[in-house]
């Protein structure tokens, strides 16, 4: 058996003794073949120095390809991805400031949980996304979500004087902080789809009125209020983000209040790690957080016949560590039964929502064999749960699509906790 | 090559539009503006014959609505060499208005690219305007240029996909109808810059008192229709339908 040489090596430079005796022991043969010279290393990492330079991007450098990345990485669950994939392609010359894999990447940390390499993809897409948006190579669809959110304010397009629309004709009383005059304890900091997307409008308004069944003293900013821009900074359209921020902080430091109330996790997880940075700190709360602390003064009452699974936000979970908060609120549901989904808590899978994944719905399909959500509703569905509980706006209208879409019309519904805990209170839900 | 872009603001559909007292105009008092989406164009279009010729391009807009600086800087972060803001205060402009304006501030150019039309005017002439008054060549409804020496060879759209070239001596203005690419997306960072950067001048500008001669003497918002019907059935069924729904609307007489 003759064994090839690395065409890489000039052969006339490798040695290889027919026959050779050393000591008295014959060692002839092609296994004593010796290298005079020996390729380590002869990749063109050019474009892997691109992301490393980076700040933020230094760690895409640490990978030693264990590949403990791609086991957890919902994108690969449904294609091929992953940062072990991504360090790979970088050494082979890909160009990821301009490739579709740059925008894949939902931010969903579950990489960066089992790295043993602390490779941080949470800080290295965004870090090159960067240079992408200032270079103007950002793809259509996000494109007209950054326009959109720059002028109105809100991801969704809206005009932003209706943000506060969905109270008109509610049967409790959401007052707006400008025209409270004084100090409140609860400011609620409804977000976009909450305030603009039929179904989150319809969480916001069960979520009204369980405050007020609390009696707490909580007031919104209505039409004052912009999108957080925890997403856009994930995105890499780091201006926006600072255009946002400041604008928010000068209007939440008009204001007394005790607790800053969030529906989104990611508007929660931004004023936890970035707004304090820049002049904002405040006492931010997730909605699950501060209702599953008022269970006993709730008295939910009406049985709820339902099997409910949960999914885990990325940016309530893994990001920020609260996976109990919304699992007690389930559990005091009366008459309703838990079931979770294989992966859940520290492993729960990503809906596709973040990182701007929210607005590359296009993209993701021309890259993966189904939607994130659809992978987790049909995990959802395994469970024979009828119902998906969700805690994060982003989620409502995402998993309700994949329901449509995978066929499971009539076999999950998709509720915000919101919802649930309005109607086991025997308050309307409409 | 050295071009001019002429920008307008139009009413933003997001809003709600509603009507002035007098039912003539948009009541504006309320009103939010968005760059015209063809004049956003224009300036794409614009920006890749700089890149092609290592020209320059400076943008113009009239100071119709507040929203109008900002725009302009946008232009200037996406390549925009130089802006002018053409007066203030100016309110709505009709298209001879608005071409007397811009000529007044036009500076020395080898091309002068405009929209084709705009949302908010009635005559969609501002383009033609402005090259008549300068007796400049005009080509109107263009989707894509390409520079040659002392020339420019210009797609223009007509019905049904028929497309033409021509070629057109400069200096000349076009109404651009659509750039080769969908306008480039500028990070607001650079837009943030261009605020700090003094490109933008501004010149002071008088209402102009020509006019189009045109009065509006009254303005409808569309009403709602009833709803829409759901045709059921093969096509055969359909198309019966459809013919028994257009008959009883009296067109095409009778079945």
């Amino acid at each position: 058996m003759t064994r090839g040489v690395n065409p890489k090596v000039d052969p006339g430079r490798v040695l290889e003794i027919e026959h050779v005796e050393i000591d008295g022991m014959d060692i002839s043969g092609h296994w004593n073949r010796m290298y005079e010279q020996r390729v380590i290393f002869d990749y063109d990492i050019h474009q892997l120095d691109r992301v490393t330079e980076l700040d933020g991007g230094e760690s895409m450098g640490w990978c030693y390809q264990c590949a403990q990345c791609i086991a957890v990485c919902p994108v690969d669950h449904v294609g091929s991805y992953g940062p072990r994939k991504i360090f790979r392609n970088l050494q082979l010359g890909q160009d990821l400031f301009t490739d579709d894999d740059l925008w894949l990447c939902t931010t969903c940390a579950n990489c960066l949980r089992v790295c043993p390499k602390e490779v941080d993809m949470l800080q290295i897409m965004p870090a090159v996304r960067k240079e992408a948006v200032l270079a103007g190579a950002v793809p259509a669809e996000l494109q007209d979500v950054f326009e959109k959110t720059a002028r109105y304010g809100n991801p969704l397009g809206k005009n932003a004087k209706r943000r506060a629309a969905w109270t008109k004709g509610l049967d409790v009383e959401v007052p707006l902080i400008s025209e409270v005059g004084r100090k409140v304890d609860v400011l609620w900091w409804v977000s976009d789809y909450p305030s603009y997307h039929p179904r989150g409008i319809d969480a916001s308004r069960a979520l009204a009125r369980v405050l007020t069944h609390l009696g707490v003293d909580f007031a919104i900013l209505g039409a004052d209020e912009r999108h957080d821009g925890d997403s856009m900074l994930r995105a890499g359209e780091t201006g926006l983000f600072e255009m946002l921020a400041e604008q928010n902080i000068e209007t939440l430091n008009g204001y007394e209040f005790d607790v800053l109330l969030t529906t989104d996790p990611h508007a929660y997880n931004a004023f936890l790690h970035e707004y304090p940075q820049r002049g904002g700190t405040y006492n931010a709360v997730h909605y699950t957080q501060f209702l599953e602390e008022r269970i006993e003064a709730l008295g939910l009452t009406e049985q709820i016949d339902r099997t409910i699974t949960f999914h885990d936000p990325c940016y309530l979970g893994r990001h920020n560590g609260e996976y109990d908060a919304p699992r007690n609120l389930i559990d005091a549901l009366p008459g309703s039964e838990f079931v979770e989904m294989w992966r859940n808590k520290e492993n729960g899978y990503c809906c596709g929502g973040g990182g701007g994944g929210m607005w590359l719905d296009g993209l993701a399909a021309d890259n993966q064999n189904m939607r994130l959500s659809e992978k987790r509703v049909l995990e959802a569905v395994e469970t024979g749960a009828d119902t998906l509980c969700v805690v994060c706006p982003y989620e409502v209208s995402r998993f309700e699509d994949a329901v449509k879409s995978t066929n499971n019309d009539g076999n999950l519904e998709v509720l915000d906790i919101a919802e649930l805990l309005a109607t086991a209170l025997g308050l309307p839900t409409d | 090559m050295d071009i001019g872009v002429l920008l307008r603001a139009v009413p933003d559909p997001v809003e709600e539009l509603e009507l002035n007292d007098d039912e003539t105009d948009l009541d504006r008092d309320y009103l939010g503006y968005v760059l015209n989406e063809f004049d956003e164009h224009a300036l794409e279009e614009a920006l890749l014959l700089k890149e092609d010729t290592d020209g320059s391009v400076t943008a113009y807009a009239l100071g119709t609505a507040d929203e109008v600086e900002q725009m302009l800087f946008t232009a200037i972060a996406k390549g925009a060499d130089k802006a002018v803001k053409v007066g203030d205060g100016l309110g709505a402009l009709d298209a001879h208005a608005q071409a007397d304006l811009f000529v007044g501030a036009l500076g020395e150019h080898d091309l002068i690219l405009c929209g084709v039309q705009a949302s908010d005017e009635i005559d969609g002439q501002v383009a033609m305007l402005v090259s008549a008054k300068l007796g400049h060549p005009h080509v109107s409804v263009v989707v894509g240029t390409s520079p040659g020496a002392d020339t420019l060879t210009i797609t223009k759209e007509y019905w049904a996909g028929i497309t033409a070239s021509y070629e057109v001596s400069l200096p000349a203005v076009l109404g651009i109808q659509a750039a080769r690419q969908a306008p480039r997306y500028v990070a607001v960072s650079r837009i943030r810059q261009a605020q700090e950067s003094g490109a933008l001048t501004e010149t002071d500008a008088d209402p102009p008192s020509s006019s189009s001669g045109i009065t509006i003497t009254a303005v409808r918002i569309p009403e709602t229709g009833a709803g829409a019907e759901m045709i059921d059935g093969d096509e055969e069924a359909a198309a019966d339908r459809i013919i028994e729904l257009l008959a009883a609307a009296g067109v095409g007489g009778a079945a």
